[in-house]
């Protein structure tokens, strides 16, 4: 997700990419949802420039665009952080001591909810993840972890270099 | 067209098909409160204070988007609507910071007016005392979240009548607020044509009129059967 | 392909897979490959080639096999034995299927006669863990496809949706509305463009069948919507699916392919005059978007903002056209009701909640993992028969209905599973979340949990829900911190009282539930928390606590 170089042609390559997504829906506003989970996917995150673009080519209000994006907790208005802790806070994780994952990594002042925080580690909570039967779950750089444990959080914390 | 006739509050009303009862209530003196509700608009039945009871019906039903039905008998003002109506607003002067001894609206309040028409004299609930701003970029106009109660018919008078959709609502839950465009200060907005409109309907103190004082600042909510009328009737009545 | 080309396509597939030396399932659901089932596949994969058993030997991915507390899982055809834990260097055993090698797996062979099988009764599930999500012919082989080719060719659309009401099948959404009167309303409409959705938005927070049977499953669902499309008149389908599940939407991609390329869905269907497209919608990480008038705005790219019904989707839905929504799991049951008639899956369960229900056992529960049982079961035969009880400590509560459930404490343990019998004792049947909680869990601490979780989601447009859930959670917070007074748990009671009568949608309308169950069975550790400044389950850090510790 994140980019790489040569910076120009990936750049040429996603603004094509998402064209094609939008023209695959024939420029529907009923298809914002879907045009933005694709702006998402190519550029990470959807900076107001990027919803301005949307909103023109979908021929929407841009207060609309803004309003559906900023409503769902999957698209992201901000950058993402290198690293990405994400903590299941479902039922099943919550009895089994989710709340004791998040607390190691406030400890390390990383906050839920925190975007490029201390060394660039971002931290989210998610309501089920569907690993209920392995709780608590926590994914860690895309990698689901069962059972995890605050020791587990400071290894990883300790691994790229954040105290 | 045909008449429906039907029992409110114990008397017996008609009212053309496709009426809401809100309607026939009011145009028989029955003001049933709101706030989300204003005249011309499209209902969105979000403020709840609406809400009546409706004989064989399991829940209460928000009047402004239920229709009329023959025979409907329909009551507007039991004590539990009233306790109800009343603990809704004590829910909204808890949520945000609204001081009406410093506020240009003070006495034209609709908020303010249903606080004391229901009996708040204090409030059971926490204040929660967000942050939050006050955008007076708009060279005539300003808003003011501390005071906005989301009733979004800002949202929807610049949409339906004016036609410009320079207001959204943003966020979702106790975090939602109003935003112009993609959430730059008012006055940089490029939609906005400075109409007015969204500052005649705001129940509230919210979205006022730069440099005026109290006994100014009276708003017209009139004006929008006026434009609306106009627009679809072709007929200028005032 | 025709329908009786697809019965040659069945007898054709069963017989070559009866060819075969051994097959090998391999658990590709969530839970496994959480726990390493990819790195197994592929050993196993290695292991057919470096022995060179191509020919004989054929390793599949599975759904769900129920018992994700010992994954990986593995069911070797050859042994006819599941096993659990299994590593990659069991994969030689494997593939040989030699008595002798597979002895060092024996002591990880999972006793198929135990309570936790022989007391399910599957027909969601019956293919879970036997089909591969991914093949086709595997899912024809399974009778898969028939009951559509019965549907189109021997019924008439009227004839569907009477089978479907003598099933007295009810939705497994959460409401529990009878599926078949649903149908024959959107049946009845006039206009000629109608759409079929199926809400795979799975919401409650420790929930995860409808996403096992989307995995395990997935041309399952898709054959119930194009029945339902054939009963209503409807000629598109929408799945409206949480954006969190991948694997499952990733399968229905592909599912969705392969069914079109054998014109199972799509124009002319088994070479009928019957058209039904599918449409996959994904879902952005809202919970109000499970709520049917949120989940048509949402797919019409709007905020998922509720609105009052009347009126109902099945009179406008989708761009204002008659709309019928089921559940995922309600989807699942139509195939077999379609098979083998109304009659046979109203033997099964109780008087008004009729055939089976896939429940998600997870907390303090041994067996954690994906389970079916008939309607009816009591609690007691599923926490502790097949979920094999409590590990440590004592039994407190079962949670049911996640968000909009409540918490059913001991003295109820025998009363059987049905609607109505867990709405008599203050919960709700729900999506089919069912958490345990043992002397641990606080239960003060659980209904701020909840209500922290429906003020984050609660979409803002209705007061009572937006405000009224803030209020809610902040008594409920401080309680948990023993800043609470005796006037805060009557304010809990008018509090609920205002947000269940008087919220637009059934978010804000449920989201009391667990504060008032409880308090109706667990007054006394609310009492506790706010008379002594103690929590019994020693959970909750106290402020007086805390002020001590830090003096
Ligand atoms: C807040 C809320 C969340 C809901 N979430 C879901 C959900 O995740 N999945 C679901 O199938 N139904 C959900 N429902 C119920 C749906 O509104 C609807 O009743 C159901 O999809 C109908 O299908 P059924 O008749 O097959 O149960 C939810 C309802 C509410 C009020
Ligand atoms: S009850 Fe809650 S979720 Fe439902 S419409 Fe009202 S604010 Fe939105
Ligand atoms: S006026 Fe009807 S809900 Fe607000």
């Amino acid at each position: 997700m994140t980019a790489s170089p040569p910076a120009a042609t990936v750049k040429d390559n996603r603004e094509k990419l998402l064209e094609r997504a939008m023209s695959r829906y024939q420029y529907s506003g009923d298809a914002l949802i879907e045009v933005l989970h694709t702006a998402q996917e190519l550029y990470g995150f959807l900076p107001p420039a990027l919803l301005k673009t949307i909103a023109h080519k979908l021929r929407l209000p841009a207060s609309r665009v803004l309003g559906v994006a900023s409503f769902y907790h999957f698209f992201s208005l901000q950058p993402k952080a290198a690293h990405t802790f994400v903590v299941c806070l479902g039922t099943a994780c919550y009895v089994a001591g989710a709340l004791g994952l998040v607390e190691a990594l406030d400890r390390s002042g990383a906050k839920p909810g925190s975007s490029g925080a201390k060394n660039d580690v971002s931290v989210q909570t998610a309501r089920c993840i569907g690993a209920c039967g392995l709780a608590p779950a926590l994914i860690y750089d895309g990698v689901v972890h069962a059972r995890a444990t605050p020791q587990l959080i400071k290894a990883e914390l300790e691994r790229i270099g954040v105290k | 067209m045909s008449v429906k006739t039907l029992e409110i509050d114990g008397r017996m009303l008609t009212g053309r098909t496709g009426e809401t009862v809100f309607a026939v209530a009011w145009d028989h003196g029955i003001q049933i409160p709101r706030l989300c509700h204003v005249g011309g608009l499209s209902d969105v039945g979000a403020c709840r204070l609406c809400l009546v009871e409706i004989e064989g019906r399991k829940r209460l039903q928000a009047s402004c988007l239920t229709l009329i039905e023959e025979g409907m008998v329909v009551k507007t003002a039991t004590p539990k609507l009233k306790s109800h109506r009343k603990l809704i607003v004590e829910l909204l002067l808890a949520e945000r910071n609204h001081v009406c001894s410093v506020c240009v609206m003070n006495g034209e309040c609709e908020l303010q007016d249903l606080a004391a028409s229901h009996g708040v004299d204090h409030v059971r609930l926490r204040y929660q005392f967000p942050s939050l701003p006050v955008d007076t970029s708009h060279e005539r106009f300003g808003i003011d979240h501390n005071r906005c109660i989301l009733c979004t018919r800002c949202v929807r008078v610049c949409d339906e009548v004016e036609g410009a959709h320079t207001w959204d609502v943003c966020g979702r839950g106790t975090a939602s607020h109003i935003i112009s465009d993609l959430g730059e200060p008012w006055g940089e907005s490029d939609t906005c044509t400075s109409c007015g409109k969204c500052v005649q309907v705001c129940p509230t103190g919210a979205l006022f009129s730069k440099g005026k004082t109290v006994a100014e600042m009276r708003k017209d909510r009139g004006f929008l059967k006026y434009i609306v009328t106009a627009r679809e009737k072709k007929q200028w009545i005032g | 392909m025709t329908f009786e080309e697809l019965c040659g396509k069945q007898t054709e597939e069963v017989e070559r897979q009866q060819a075969l030396k051994n097959r090998i399932m391999c658990c590709t659901a969530a839970g496994c490959l959480s726990c390493g089932a990819d790195g197994l596949r592929q050993a196993i994969s290695a292991e057919i080639a470096a022995q060179g058993r191509q020919a004989d030997v054929e390793l599949c991915g599975s759904g769900c096999m129920g018992m994700c507390s010992r994954g990986p899982l593995v069911l070797s055809a050859a042994c006819n034995r599941l096993y659990g834990n299994v590593a990659p260097a069991d994969a030689a055993a494997l593939v040989s299927a030699d008595p002798a090698a597979t002895e060092t797996l024996a002591d990880r062979a999972i006793d198929l006669d135990s309570p936790f099988f022989s007391k399910q009764t599957r027909i969601v599930l019956a293919n879970s863990g036997h089909v591969d999500p991914e093949k086709l012919a595997d899912y024809i082989a399974a009778g898969g496809y028939q009951s559509l080719g019965k549907a189109l060719t021997a019924m008439s659309p009227r004839d569907v949706v009477e089978e479907v009401k003598k099933s007295g099948l009810r939705g497994r959404g959460g409401a529990g509305y009878p599926t078949g009167l649903k149908w024959e309303l959107v049946m009845k409409q006039i206009p000629q463009v109608k759409y079929v959705v199926c809400n795979a938005d799975e919401g409650d927070p420790g929930a995860f069948m409808d996403r096992s049977v989307l995995e395990g499953d997935p041309h399952r669902v898709l054959e119930g919507m194009a029945i339902a499309g054939f009963a209503v008149g409807a000629q598109q389908g929408f799945i409206y699916v949480r954006g969190e599940y991948g694997l499952a939407i990733q399968r229905l991609q592909t599912a969705i392919k392969q069914a079109e390329r054998e014109h199972l869905l799509g124009a002319r269907i088994l070479d009928s005059g019957f058209q039904f497209r599918i449409d996959l919608r994904v879902g952005a990480g809202a919970f109000v978007c499970g709520e049917e008038t949120a989940l048509i705005a949402s797919i019409e790219g709007k905020r998922g903002e509720p609105r009052q019904r009347p009126p109902y989707p099945p009179e406008s839905g989708l761009w204002g056209a008659p709309t019928l929504i089921n559940n995922v799991e309600t989807f699942a049951n139509i195939p077999p009701i379609v098979q083998n008639g109304g009659d046979w899956f109203a033997s099964v369960g109780t008087a008004s909640s009729k055939g089976t229900k896939v429940f998600a056992l997870a907390g303090k529960i041994v067996n954690t993992g994906l389970i079916e049982v008939p309607m009816g079961t009591t609690l007691r035969t599923i926490l502790f028969d097949i979920g094999g009880g409590i590990p440590e400590g004592k039994f407190k509560a079962a949670q049911t209905g996640g968000p909009s459930g409540g918490c059913i404490p001991e003295q109820f343990l025998d009363t059987p599973v049905d609607y109505e019998s867990l709405v008599t004792i203050g919960s709700i049947m729900g999506s089919g979340g069912l958490i345990v909680m043992d002397d641990k869990s606080c239960m003060v601490d659980v209904a701020r949990f909840f209500m922290e979780f429906c003020m984050d989601e609660s979409c803002g447009k209705c007061i009572p829900c937006r405000a009224g859930t803030v209020q809610m959670h902040d008594i409920l917070h401080r309680m948990t911190r023993g800043d609470a007074t005796e006037d805060d748990i009557e304010m809990l009671e008018t509090l609920s009282g205002l947000l269940r009568e008087t919220s637009l949608c059934g978010l804000g309308q449920t989201a009391p539930n667990p504060v008032m169950s409880t308090l109706k069975y667990f007054r006394d550790e609310y009492e506790a928390h706010i008379r002594e400044r103690r929590c019994p389950a020693g959970l909750c850090q106290m402020e007086s606590q805390l002020e001590e510790a830090m003096a």
